[in-house]
């Protein structure tokens, strides 16, 4: 007993020592108050001023991130055209007159192209000049005279005004982005110059909204380049990322949550899923090359595998989050299901699950967004390569569009620059789209009792 | 079980220790740990009437252990039909603990164990033949703060029938409903606003709910833990001539901290401390005429 009575008795004779304090008039104790008030304050004021600096901070460079963008992709939205007077020769078309698709199609349409500039500038003689003429046209603008004819063969023998893509130096030198055009080395001659003024004169030279752009897949040619390929496969991807993981993570999350005892080997399992979540993502491209790939056999720059690598990479994000989100369901809830006799499963589907579903759907937002934006794990599994056609299933050849971001952040011509910063504009636009369909539908969920 | 022996103390003034208590427990459950874990305390018998005739509930050397902490040692009693058992005793005593096993509630909580024999209706709810689910839709349980479902007030009170699949149609479920509301003591106030949520209802109102909730069942045992520690004295009186009431079809177990409700409401009252059960009695005989010097010290506000 004698120890703690020792204790106290010490402590008593210590505070008997310093009778200050214990005499201390209630004046001065306010005083001290006061003084240790203003301190406070002091330190609550500096604090807050912190917290504001930091958001401002993290504004400005949103901002900046935003406005950088917009200003160099904006342009991409326009393109320019050529208005061409062009004679469908059937000397040049269908030499034979067979008038068979096959005759049809391989003729040479360059020729027309070239035909109908010679035709407004008469005056142009010698090989290089009528090269350098025909520059100012894209290749893409044969390809689109081509497509006219074979779907309408009567055309052949007749004449026609039309609109024709412009090349991609002629785009960018109307959009004032060319600064050394015209001088020697530059990407157009002052000849060049000379005719596109001569064009713009006429009324034959205009830029209109880039429908190439949001309706392609991607090109060598920066005129022809579209985004919609990447749209299309990022679309293909997630769905698929989504219907996979989605399931698998909220299952894997009630299964450890509700119904596994704790012991060894569900530690051992939940510490691996948290370091899961930290395995940088490009190893999981690897995982996928040699196991889907390579062990499975699947298609290689499909959709398909690009989703299974990405369901890798988000389940744990989203088995973490839903773990978290069922451990917040007050307790009293599953007391009162299983106190009326309702088994597990009807306590968890029934009362826990709805509660729960909220916190799980902004895990699940959060691990999409990772998904969409993920390039390195792709690029692993044969997504980066350079694909034209706009895939139509989940096994066809895609990329996605950070990938195409990547893909044209590489290109050297001048008008890919413009169209990487347009790129990353359709895919903040796609990530804003995805999340704004995805709260309304947590809030649909999130029934507030 | 050996009956006769518990019989044989019924109507002693004061038992002696180990006339009836050292019941053997069943073979199936295991036995506890150790003796020496038990401590002295762990055979404080139990003074006055244990048993009762044609008991519902027959609870026979019941330990419970929380992983180490032994936090119900060695608790014999029976629990009678259209009764009101109070339990009574300082907080920590073990009290909800041993509420909490009569409907195997504990088997949610991970590491707790419970030991001896606990028979209803002469069937022991440990046995592998009984169902968890349908000994608690047998014994129902309110809790100490009020927690109706997320739901619209009238899902929950349907929501029992319609899983043990009680109704047959939709007439028969909302007949239930509002017959569970009406018992309940709630129907006037809540019969316009059956599809709001129950959680927007006052305290009192949640708990009434809860109380309809249980009833819709129709259990034979309805198990309260400190049913109006969360409410006012209008609220806790309600529920009390609500307990009243249903004593005449139900048995009820209440835990109180509240002496003055013990008195009012039960008719039979057992004492806890530190994990035994010290009294057992009438609760006129209890709360006049205590035995036990720890019950006397509690009831007379010495401690707790």
């Amino acid at each position: 007993m004698s120890e703690r009575t020792q204790d106290l008795s010490s402590a008593t004779a210590a505070i008997a020592a310093r009778p200050a304090v214990a005499r201390r008039s209630p004046q001065e104790t306010q005083e001290r108050v006061a003084k240790s008030l203003r301190r406070r304050y002091w330190a609550e004021r500096r604090f807050r001023l912190y917290g504001i600096l930091a958001v401002l901070f993290g504004i400005a460079f949103v901002v900046f991130l935003f406005a950088t963008i917009v200003m160099q992709g904006a342009s991409v939205f326009r393109q320019s055209y050529v208005k061409l007077d062009v004679f469908y020769d059937p000397a040049i078309i269908d030499p034979a007159g067979t008038r068979k698709p096959n005759d049809i199609r391989d003729a040479d349409y360059q020729a027309l192209v070239r035909a109908a500039l010679k035709e407004r500038f008469p005056e142009v003689e010698g090989r290089k000049a009528v090269r350098d003429l025909a520059r100012l046209v894209s290749s893409g603008a044969a390809f689109d005279l081509r497509d006219r004819v074979m779907s309408n063969p009567s055309l052949i023998g007749e004449r026609e005004t039309q609109w024709v893509l412009a090349s991609d130096d002629v785009g960018m030198y109307m959009k004032g982005k060319l600064p050394h055009a015209g001088r020697d080395g530059g990407p157009l001659s002052a000849q060049q110059l000379e005719w596109i003024a001569a064009l713009e004169k006429a009324d034959a030279l205009e830029l209109r909204f880039n429908e190439t752009f949001f309706t392609h897949g991607d090109s060598r040619e920066p005129e022809q380049a579209g985004v919609w390929g990447a749209v299309v496969g990022s679309a293909f991807t997630l769905v698929l990322t989504l219907a996979l993981s989605f399931p698998i993570g909220v299952a894997a999350a009630i299964y450890l949550e509700e119904f596994a005892h704790k012991n060894r080997w569900t530690d051992l399992i939940e510490v691996n899923i948290n370091n899961l979540a930290a395995v940088p993502s490009i190893v999981f491209g690897l995982l996928g090359l040699a196991v889907f790939i390579g062990f499975f056999g699947l298609p290689r720059s499909s959709p398909l595998v690009g989703a299974l690598v990405l369901t890798l990479l988000t389940l744990p994000t989203i088995i973490i989050a839903s773990r978290a989100a069922l451990k917040g369901v007050p307790p009293s809830i599953r007391e009162a299901a299983l106190g009326m006799g309702a088994s597990q499963v009807q306590m968890v589907v029934h009362h826990v699950l709805p509660l729960a579903m909220p916190g799980m759907l902004t895990g699940t937002i959060i691990g999409m967004a990772r998904a969409l934006g993920e390039t390195a794990p792709l690029l692993m599994i044969g997504m980066v390569a350079f694909i034209v056609d706009v895939p139509k299933g989940f096994t066809d050849p895609a990329t996605v569009l950070p990938v195409q971001v990547f893909l044209w952040s590489d290109s050297p011509e001048r008008a890919f620059v413009e169209r990487t910063s347009g790129a990353i504009i359709v895919l903040l636009a796609f990530l804003v789209i995805m999340n704004a369909a995805a709260v309304v539908l947590r809030n649909r969920f999130e029934k507030r009792w | 079980m050996d009956s006769t022996a518990v019989e044989t103390k019924r109507d002693t003034a004061v038992a002696s220790p180990d006339a009836g208590l050292n019941v053997k427990p069943s073979g199936r459950r295991p036995a506890a740990p150790s003796p020496e874990s038990l401590g002295a305390s762990g055979d404080v018998p139990t003074v006055g009437t244990v048993t009762v005739e044609n008991p519902l509930f027959s609870c026979r050397n019941v330990d419970v252990y929380y992983g180490e902490k032994h936090a119900i040692k060695n608790v014999s009693i029976d629990i009678a039909r259209e009764q009101v058992l109070a339990m009574i005793g300082p907080s920590g005593c073990g009290k909800s603990t041993f509420l909490r096993c009569l409907n195997r509630m504990n088997d949610t909580i991970v590491g707790a164990r419970v030991t001896g024999s606990i028979l209803l209706d002469g069937r022991d709810i440990h046995d592998r033949k009984q169902d968890v689910v349908q000994l608690r839709a047998r014994v129902g349980m309110v809790f100490q703060k009020p927690n109706p479902f997320p739901k619209s007030i009238y899902e929950n009170v349907a929501y029992g029938p319609r899983i043990h699949g009680l109704a047959a149609d939709r007439v028969e479920l909302d007949e239930i409903v509002q017959t569970s509301l009406r018992r309940a003591g709630l129907w006037d106030e809540v019969k316009d606003r059956l599809s709001q949520p129950g959680t927007s209802l006052s305290g009192g109102q949640q708990q009434r709910l809860c109380i309809a909730r249980t009833i819709a069942v129709n259990p034979e045992v309805i198990l309260m833990d400190e049913p109006c520690s969360a409410l006012d004295p209008i609220a806790t009186a309600k529920i009390e001539d609500l307990i009243d009431e249903l004593r005449a079809s139900y048995a009820i177990v209440i835990v109180t901290h509240s002496m003055q409700q013990a008195a009012r409401v039960s008719q039979r009252t057992a004492y806890f401390h530190l994990g035994s059960l010290i009294e057992v009695g009438e609760t006129d005989r209890i709360f006049t005429n205590p035995r036990h010097k720890l019950t006397e010290d509690y009831i007379t506000g010495r401690f707790g």
